[in-house]
């Protein structure tokens, strides 16, 4: 074989289990869950802070078995999408009503943790007048940008990428036993984003009629 | 904007000086392949500090990587071989009915508008399932969600993609779809078991559309009617030359390669890429099915193949895998045909009719024929349609582009390549799901081989015509109307949506109605120097009066015929020519690319007896 730097192969033996996977197919051992490979893939077990000073897991205290938003935000935000966000799903919070905190829990993720503190972020949520059941959550600067990344608030431009703002106007929605997921513009009218919440909540017990 | 996107991060330095390291190496390409380096299509394999794209990535799990698998194993699923099954009429009970047969179990809440002008004369019972799907040799069997022949009691397995069904204007058809998806929990993942079936881009009314808020739930069914009718049939607006007296409608505005897939709003994305699509042929008095009559095209189904493209990912374990928090778009680094990994056809040394589709969820392809082993030859073939319908000609070209949800039907003659292997090769550069990356063209060979043609079939007569002698299929109608309405739409993004003029979709905002029987013009821009969106309009094609303010392109990126997708490039702009006739009620306008389009990327307009005059809705 041609001579290759360390550089390169370490990037070519991080790959040997993949020529092996011909072989594995017979023997792959069955099915983890779809609902594990979410967990695995966007739902780290992090530890984070909410703005009422609690230390929680991210999967197991604030997804798991529960129907979710979740947004990300900052205090300060440059280009004043944030206030207006945040005001948007306050009305979105009234239309919900008694559901957000019982089984709808609402979470706005900060993107810029070395300034949004739980001191912060309480302040913040009682200036918008939010209510029980909406979380805002902050963490290390490392997890709060794994947990981003994750969640797949990204761009594939780097450089709009780099830019907290940019990542503000989304708002991801789901109902984590059922394994539905999608999402919709945080500034869509609020109406719209209770009803797009309504398609992923628990099945109707009303039986649909046999085909 | 287009400086700041080929901005590199270190980390993509770093890839791009490991691939030129290889290349300097001097590793062949079975180097790589033993390494696992290089894909079977032969193409890196997407790992950080290898792949630019994947450098960009905090992490490996962000990249599709899937597993490896064979190429050209599979035999391309065709109707000509029974392999892609072909829909048979049923008889339905109970008995279709104008307004919802609510009692019965039926999810439709409009009453048919043309059900007893247009009485169906033929009926399908299909039914929506999961069930056990092969993609490869090398993949485990996946749960897929398809359409099944027949009712959920007759419990036939699942096509994917659907069965094809074979239509013929004049002959108006029913379809009693039933969902029987998986509840909720059962979804593998990703997908909503409520569904709405869009004909795309069938002359349907907007109850039979498959519009995508007029979807229906699991145990439900839904009667779709489908008119199969010439545009113009109920419009007495501007008869143009070409009306048939005795049918109506404009044979000008004769369709022929549809194709139908799940439409739920929000959820579309997910539900297509589960499997939910399919084809719709639409045969007439000169596009016949028969090569021996009419334009003389080749026959279906010996002759003329319908190919479904879809790139797939696939998770370790080697399972379909959906990446729900993408806005973007999604690529995947597997591609299908008609549901196959890279699969193998066999043909005669005579014309195919090839109906090409690219089915998403958010890739662009630019198709060439490759001959391996002559990189340097050109090999050029007709294309014959643009999405649905028939160019006025055919057009010679060395390649397709298409863009999601666009068709073209093409003819390639395979008698100068007896004994030899061909392969259908995407040329077409695409880092992600934004669009094509500066429409660079690889060089041949070094593209994506999606299909390998071998041309190994026995010598037949070929009674089709050849494409170089055909001087018209139909005339392009009149444009030279004055439109009683210019409107402008701006597609952009908002950061966290995708937007029509600065607002995102919602069922019950009609933003603007058309009137009845006119003539309206529209002028699409993209704001935005990032993504390149394929614009979807429902109901009636357009004609394309100008592009950036210049005639549309023919060959190789024909948009000059009747069309219904706008391939809306970056910062572009294009003024497009509709009438809208005979049906009444909500269609959407929307992008094709089904992220895009999932995050409110749409619009409903309505077509009423009188219309209003918005300018920017
Ligand atoms: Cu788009």
């Amino acid at each position: 074989m041609p001579t290759i730097t360390r550089r390169t192969y370490l990037a070519l033996s991080a790959l040997a289990p993949v020529a092996a996977g011909l072989l594995a197919r017979e023997s792959r051992s069955e099915d983890i869950s779809s609902r594990d490979v979410i967990r695995n893939r966007y739902f780290p077990n992090l530890v984070l802070m909410t703005h009422e000073g609690r230390q929680v897991r991210f999967y197991d205290d604030l997804i798991k078995d529960k129907i979710v938003t979740i947004n990300f935000m900052y205090t300060q935000c440059e280009d004043g999408r944030c206030p207006v966000t945040t005001a948007n799903l306050v009305r979105v919070q009234k239309l919900l009503g008694s559901r957000v905190g019982r089984d709808i829990f609402m979470y706005s993720f900060t993107l810029a943790p070395e300034h949004d503190t739980p001191t912060v972020l309480k302040r913040y949520a009682k200036a918008y007048g939010v209510g029980p059941g909406w979380t805002f959550v902050t963490g290390s600067p490392r997890d709060m940008e794994v947990l981003r990344r994750k969640l797949g608030f990204v761009w594939a431009n780097p450089v709009r990428d780099a830019k907290r703002s940019s990542h503000t106007g989304n708002l991801r929605y789901g109902n984590e036993p059922l394994q539905l997921w999608s999402a919709c513009p945080a500034m869509a009218k609020p109406e719209w984003i209770a009803e797009s919440i309504s398609w992923v909540d628990w099945p109707k017990t009303t039986a649909a009629k046999p085909g | 904007m287009h400086l700041l996107k080929h901005q590199w991060s270190r980390l993509a330095r770093t890839a791009w000086a490991n691939r030129q390291e290889i290349i300097k190496a001097g590793l062949g390409r079975r180097d790589l392949f033993k390494m696992g380096l290089l894909t079977s299509a032969g193409y890196l394999v997407a790992k950080r500090g290898l792949s630019t794209r994947a450098a960009y990535a905090d992490d490996d799990d962000n990249v599709c990587s899937s597993p490896p698998t064979r190429a050209f194993y599979d035999l391309l699923p065709t109707p000509r071989d029974g392999t892609m099954k072909i829909q048979t009429p049923t008889t339905l009970t109970p008995t279709p009915t104008a307004a919802p047969n609510t009692a019965a179990g039926e999810g439709r809440k409009i009453t048919h508008q043309a059900f007893t002008q247009f009485a169906p004369q033929k009926f399908y019972a299909v039914t929506q399932r999961a069930g056990y799907v092969s993609v490869s040799p090398d993949l485990p069997l996946q749960t897929l969600w398809g359409f099944a022949i027949g009712t959920p009691t007759e419990n036939k397995p699942i096509d994917v993609p659907g069965p094809v069904y074979v239509a013929h204007y004049g002959e108006p058809i029913l379809v009693r779809n039933f969902n029987q998806l998986p509840a909720q929990d059962k979804n593998g993942g990703f997908g909503l078991p409520s569904v709405s079936t869009h004909l795309h881009n069938g002359h349907t009314p907007s109850e039979s559309d498959g519009n995508p808020c007029d979807f229906f739930e699991r145990g439900y069914f839904y009667d779709q009617h489908y008119p199969n009718v010439l545009a113009g049939v109920l419009s007495d607006h501007q008869a143009p030359p070409g009306v048939d007296p005795a049918t109506g409608g404009d044979i000008n505005e004769a369709m022929s390669t549809l194709w139908y897939h799940d439409h739920r709003v929000d959820f579309t994305s997910q539900n297509v890429y589960k499997g939910l699509a399919g084809f719709y042929l639409l045969f007439n008095d000169h596009d016949t099915s028969d090569e021996n009559t009419g334009f003389h095209l080749p026959s279906f189904p010996a002759y003329d193949i319908p190919m479904m493209f879809a790139d797939k990912c696939f998770d370790s374990s080697g399972k379909l895998f959906f990446d729900l928090f993408n806005l973007d778009g999604i690529l995947g680094d597997k591609f299908t045909v008609n549901g196959k990994i890279q699969p193998v056809l066999h043909v005669s040394p005579r014309r195919y009719r090839f109906r090409w589709l690219d089915a998403g969820p958010s890739r662009f392809y630019q198709f060439f024929l490759t001959d391996l082993t002559n990189l340097s030859a050109h090999n050029l073939f007709w294309q014959i349609s643009s999405d649905g319908n028939l160019l006025p000609k055919p057009i010679r070209v060395e390649s397709v582009r298409l863009s999601v949800a666009e068709r073209a039907d093409v003819i390639i003659d395979f008698a100068p390549f007896a004994g030899k292997t061909l392969y259908l090769e995407n040329r077409l550069k695409q880092d992600d799901g934004r669009g094509p990356t500066d429409h660079e063209i690889r060089s041949a060979g070094q593209g994506n081989l999606v299909l390998k043609i071998i041309v190994d079939g026995p010598t037949v007569a070929d009674h089709s015509q050849d494409p170089a002698t055909i001087t018209k299929f139909y005339d392009l109608p009149s444009t030279a109307v004055t439109p009683r309405v210019k409107r402008t739409f701006v597609f952009s993004d908002s950061g966290g949506g995708w937007q029509i003029n600065e607002r995102f979709f919602a069922c019950n905002d009609i933003r603007f109605t058309v009137q009845e029987n006119s003539v309206e013009q529209w002028t699409l821009i993209n704001d935005g120097g990032e993504w390149e969106h394929p614009i979807h309009i429902h109901f009636e094609e357009f004609q394309t009066l100008s592009i950036n303010g210049r005639a549309p392109a023919t060959s190789p990126l024909v948009q000059t015929g009747r069309k219904d997708v706008l391939r809306l490039e970056a910062d572009a702009s294009a003024t497009l020519f509709f009438r809208f006739r005979d049906f009444t009620g909500k269609y959407p306008m929307h992008c094709h690319n089904t992220i895009h389009e999932d995050h409110a990327m749409m619009l409903r307009f309505d077509i009423a007896p009188i219309g209003d005059t918005r300018q920017s809705p």
